[in-house]
């Protein structure tokens, strides 16, 4: 892998209010009701930065419906989210994402038809200021831009590593290389919080291997990540803390050597399937 | 295919046959397109500028078979083709680049002409303005218009927005019967001109179509180039997220709304354009003009040439001008041809004629280049290894993720890194 060639490039200098191991995400009673079912009952708990939050539970726990609240696709009806002391309750979505909490999706939704470095530039163009004035008339501030987005998009591009295939269409990219754009393409908006839903879904072992190498060099580069994911090795291996969710309730939420022996974790998700590993 | 490395052919002619598999291209086309992509830079500008001078000349060197004579003068057959080239590209803007269905573009038509006509004609009570002043007024007003009816509709999508701005043309068009000064049928006469005589006699006349069609292909390229800035820049980028996903366009920080807002507006400033440009060469305009059939058709120019590509666009407007002036016996059948057309271009070219993905970003070429040039150093570099075994996958299967607890929970203590 040729992720460390260019880290200092990767990460610019982000003005992040909070220090290290401090809490920027602060999730506090947040509830989801969708017509009479409670998808999300009261969840709260803090993102501290630096650090790998994985999100677990079994399906329909409300693991994505929790990242959708977060993120500003659900309205929540009741509870807050909070970065770095700002509520981002009410806020577009376009507005969260530029505050700095980027994501990717569970089904890869990634723009098609561009090309794999295009979906990066519109990653990257979050934080762009031009319009329509400046891009007709070429002004130097849209040169600067574009070229930024030449370098950045590519070292963003050779850090996931599917440089080989920039100038591709998007949908002709095979499959763990969509996982991959897609983590570029959250990175490029340059987030304080990267969240990831499921990026190993459909893995094979040895892919979820590298991935799991790939998230820790994101992690080393200063990106904070909260990470939805079902494989519970992946998740005991990668990640400093684990929040559990059942039925739209926390029911844990610790290291994951100690989730491992939680009774409550283990009833909930991994008693009923293997019973003898609670032995 | 000659003059270039061996090594880039191959790769051509890989991506030759991988279209083909894919999308059913005529192989005219791909041919087209490769040979196209392989001239240098000033090689594609000199042509294009041979394009354009052949455009200019058309009129003058009245080609047999192609002309619309005796029926029709050609000169003014070209004009109207010409203005339809212009009115395709504000709508490509909207429904090509963008991707909001627009079944009213001719309300903004319809509006930018009346500008011209209240500001210009001896007919209007307003206060008169010289023509030329009233081009830039009109797409003023079509933009100003554009945003009033973009603010509270374009929340909608695909059917409902259709459907709205199908009801906002049929709305302009019943507004001048109704409201008095914009006198319904009975119309403005003597609208202005841009200045100008020869021997006395006026330059812009509505019987000599020759300065007006060298007019419109003149704001045609200036038009062109503006827009091909816009495309391959963060607001071009922003339009085609837009239309691929609105919803993850929206969560990469997108302001989706803002820029299909900036789409409507730049769809309808051109729309009002060439409204103005069609009253100045009349010289008279009424409400019979702007019916809903008219503005089919003009979406029919789109379609026909390919969304999203400028050119294209373009030659598809002129093309749906030209046919009918053409075939002047064709008369009324003319929407069952395109009709028939239209749905045989669907079965066998979807894309349209001159479909393709436009280029993104500004420095298109130079990128290309230095990928190039990166892949071909260590050809011997092995792909990732996710290429290998997952192009084959479909989606996400349950079965696997379960798997992965098992392995797991056997495991030693490796969650320990906290």
């Amino acid at each position: 892998m040729n992720a460390d060639a260019n880290l200092t490039e990767v990460a610019p200098e982000r003005d992040i209010a909070v220090a290290e191991g401090d809490t920027l995400v602060k999730v506090k009673d947040l509830s989801v009701v969708f017509g009479g079912l409670t998808a999300l009952d009261s969840v709260s708990f803090d993102i501290r930065r630096g650090e790998i939050l994985g999100l677990i539970g079994p399906n329909g726990a409300g693991k994505t419906t929790c990242f959708n609240a977060m993120t500003g696709v659900y309205k929540p009806s009741q509870g807050s989210v909070m970065l770095e002391g700002h509520s981002l309750l009410g806020l577009k979505k376009h507005r969260i994402t530029r505050l700095g909490l980027a994501r990717t999706f569970q089904n890869i939704r990634l723009f098609g038809e561009m090309t794999a470095l295009e979906n990066v530039a519109v990653g990257l163009d979050a934080r762009h200021k031009s319009g329509m004035i400046s891009a007709m008339l070429r002004t130097p501030r849209h040169y600067r831009e574009e070229k930024q987005i030449i370098t950045r998009g590519m070292e963003l591009l050779e850090f996931v590593g599917i440089a080989d295939r920039a100038l591709d269409r998007a949908k002709d990219l095979p499959y763990g290389y969509q996982r991959r754009l897609e983590i570029a393409r959250a990175l490029a908006t340059d987030p304080k919080l990267l969240c990831l839903d499921e990026p190993a879904a459909g893995f094979n072992p040895a892919e979820k291997e590298e991935l799991m190498e790939l998230i820790h060099t994101v992690r080393d580069e200063g990106y904070t990540i909260l990470l939805i994911e079902h494989d519970m090795k992946l998740v005991m291996g990668v990640t400093d803390r684990i929040v559990v969710l059942e039925f739209g309730k926390k029911i844990a939420d610790d290291i994951p050597s100690a989730i491992r022996e939680d009774p409550a974790v283990i009833a909930a998700y991994l008693g009923q399937e293997e019973p003898d590993a609670t032995a | 295919m000659s003059a270039h490395s061996p090594l880039s052919s191959a790769g051509a002619k890989q991506a030759e046959a991988a279209g083909k598999l894919g999308h059913k291209r005529p192989s005219w086309y791909l041919r087209l397109k490769s040979w196209w992509n392989d001239r240098s830079r000033w090689q594609q500008w000199l042509l294009l500028l041979v394009v354009v001078i052949l455009a200019y000349l058309l009129p003058v060197i009245n080609p047999p078979l192609i002309t619309t004579e005796p029926s029709n003068d050609f000169a003014i057959s070209c004009f109207n083709m010409a203005l339809y080239g212009l009115v395709a590209l504000g709508l490509n803007v909207v429904v090509g680049q963008a991707g909001l269905l627009d079944l009213g573009y001719i309300g903004f038509f319809a509006v930018g002409a009346y500008t011209a006509s209240l500001w210009t004609s001896p007919d209007s009570p307003l206060v008169h303005i010289p023509y030329l002043w009233t081009l830039p007024l009109a797409m003023i007003v079509t933009v100003v218009f554009g945003i009033a009816l973009g603010i509270p509709t374009l929340r909608l999508r695909g059917d409902y927005l259709a459907i709205v701005t199908l009801g906002f043309g049929e709305i302009i068009r019943l507004l001048a019967t109704i409201i008095p000064v914009l006198k319904g049928n009975t119309g403005f006469q003597n609208i202005g001109r841009p200045p100008g005589e020869i021997d006395g006699s006026p330059i812009f006349s509505a019987s000599n179509g020759l300065p007006w069609y060298w007019f419109t292909v003149t704001v045609i390229v200036i038009v062109m180039i503006l827009l091909g800035n816009l495309e391959r820049s963060r607001v071009g980028r922003a339009w085609f997220a837009i239309r691929e996903d609105e919803d993850a366009a929206e969560i990469m920080g997108v302001p989706t709304f803002r820029f299909k807002l900036a789409a409507f507006g730049t769809g309808a400033a051109l729309g009002g354009l060439s409204g103005a440009l069609l009253a100045g060469q009349v010289g008279f305009v009424n409400n019979q003009k702007f019916d809903v059939p008219t503005s089919i058709l003009f979406l029919a120019a789109v379609i026909l040439g390919g969304q999203g590509n400028k050119l294209g666009v373009v030659i598809g407007g002129a093309i749906v001008a030209y046919v009918p002036l053409r075939f002047t016996a064709l008369g009324g059948w003319k929407f069952l041809i395109f009709g028939v057309v239209l749905v045989l271009l669907m079965i066998f070219r979807s894309q349209g004629l001159f479909g393709k993905k436009p280029k993104l970003l500004t420095y298109t070429a130079r990128i290309r280049r230095k990928v190039k040039h990166e892949a071909s150093p260590e050809p011997g570099d092995p792909p990732h290894e996710a290429t290998a075994s997952a192009t084959d996958r479909s989606g996400i299967d349950e079965n696997t993720d379960r798997s992965g607890i098992d392995e797991n929970t056997d495991d030693g203590d490796e969650g320990g890194r906290a």
